[in-house]
């Protein structure tokens, strides 16, 4: 793959994300989402899978790229890296949904509806996982992912220290992809 | 959750504490160091060690375990990271390989048949087969921690990577205190024991790099 202007972006947000700027890596994963829903509409398609699960999978997807993001060497090209990482998991996700498809007739209008406007559905995966979150994990996330605070905001309504809850919101995430994992291998 | 909620959300743990270079390599250290001072507290060096460097086959183990080692650890430090090709430095591994065969083939043509059994029995066989695994524990360890982090497309082939590189390194400290020095010692005996880490490796892994 030629590293396009694209990609060159996009290496340049995520380096400045690596070094804690939270701006650059909200452009970049805001940048990577839309590409990530498309490639993922297709695999359901081609999988089977009902088209509201694809935000799903995109949630999924853009979990495993942050906690992941690790791996990607500055150094190198983004496109290769992400579209590895990406490529894995959607088909890895995908598979795993397309074992227990199974869509109740009611539930078609809901997927319908769900292919106008998915980027702004309340998905229920990611609900479902918050809940199996421990306190104050579950909290943390609730109050910034769903009420929209921030971190000093969060750290005040739960008598926290910042750094704690930047620790226990990164554990939080961890937790998190590790609920979609197990959840996989319970289904099997 | 909302797309557009969990992307800020991700950005709110935006930096990298943690990088999979530097783990990896204190990892292989750390590894190193652990089986060495256990190769050391317990069995030692072979107190022949300064004459029987200098002679074709205890060169030769050394050399080629050390090969191994390096090989498979180039693999380690690769293949936890999505979108490195990983052709160049899997076929690496053939070197090792092509020099257990290179040894073998000079061995069976240089001692006289009625000592093949002998050569390849050795002294310390059992032993060997034993201690190159518990050398390779720290190691391994070690390399399944730092990729529980990294990305490898495939855990299973991770964990024996993982398993494989431990082996090279355990292989490559035990050569300093094995006392069997005939190439086909090391191709049985060294290969049975490598091959059990990387069995051991790609069953962790298997598990547990799973991501």
């Amino acid at each position: 793959m030629k590293h396009s202007a694209r990609e060159e972006e996009w290496a340049g947000w995520m380096r400045s994300a690596i070094e804690g700027d939270a701006q650059a890596y909200h452009r970049f994963l805001s940048a990577v989402t839309p590409h990530l829903r498309a490639m993922a509409r297709r695999r359901c398609d081609q999988f089977g899978a009902p088209a509201s699960e694809a935000e799903d999978v995109v949630q999924e997807v853009l979990l495993v790229v942050h906690l992941k993001r690790g791996t990607w060497d500055p150094a190198r090209p983004i496109g290769p890296w992400l579209s590895t990482i990406v490529r894995n998991k959607l088909i890895d996700s995908l598979r795993r949904r397309g074992r227990h498809i199974d869509v109740p007739i009611d539930d078609v209008m809901a997927t319908l509806e769900a292919e106008e406007q998915a980027g702004n559905l309340d998905r229920l995966d990611a609900e479902h996982m918050l809940e199996r979150l421990k306190d104050p994990q579950r909290d943390i996330v609730r109050s910034i992912s769903i009420e929209g605070a921030g971190i000093r905001e969060t750290a005040e309504r739960l008598k926290m220290t910042e750094g704690a809850v930047r620790v226990a919101l990164h554990r939080a995430l961890k937790s998190l992809a590790a609920l979609y994992r197990s959840e996989t291998s319970e289904d099997r | 959750m909302k797309t557009d909620d969990l992307i800020s959300m991700l950005s709110e743990d935006a930096p990298v504490r943690i990088r999979l270079g530097p783990m990896l390599l204190g990892a292989l250290l750390g590894g190193v160091v652990i089986s060495a001072a256990l190769l050391l507290a317990t069995i030692g060096i072979r107190h022949d060690m300064a004459s029987a460097i200098e002679t074709a086959r205890v060169l030769f183990k050394i050399v080629t375990t050390l090969t191994l080692a390096v090989t498979a650890c180039g693999l380690v430090f690769r293949i936890g990271r999505p979108g490195i090709p990983l052709k160049i430095s899997a076929l690496s591994l053939l070197i090792p390989l092509a020099m257990v065969i290179a040894g073998v083939a000079t061995e069976l043509t240089t001692i006289p048949e009625d000592t093949w059994r002998t050569a390849l029995m050795g002294r310390n066989a059992t032993f060997c087969v034993f201690f190159i695994p518990v050398l390779s524990l720290a190691p391994l360890a070690g390399f399944l921690w730092a990729l529980k982090s990294a990305a490898p497309a495939n855990p299973t082939l991770g964990g024996a990577v993982a398993g494989l590189a431990s082996a090279g390194l355990a292989a490559a400290l035990y050569a300093w205190h094995c006392p069997d020095d005939s190439p086909l010692f090391l191709a049985t005996w060294y290969t049975a024991a490598a091959t059990a880490v990387t069995a051991l490796g790609a069953l962790i892994g298997s598990r547990y790099l799973r991501w």
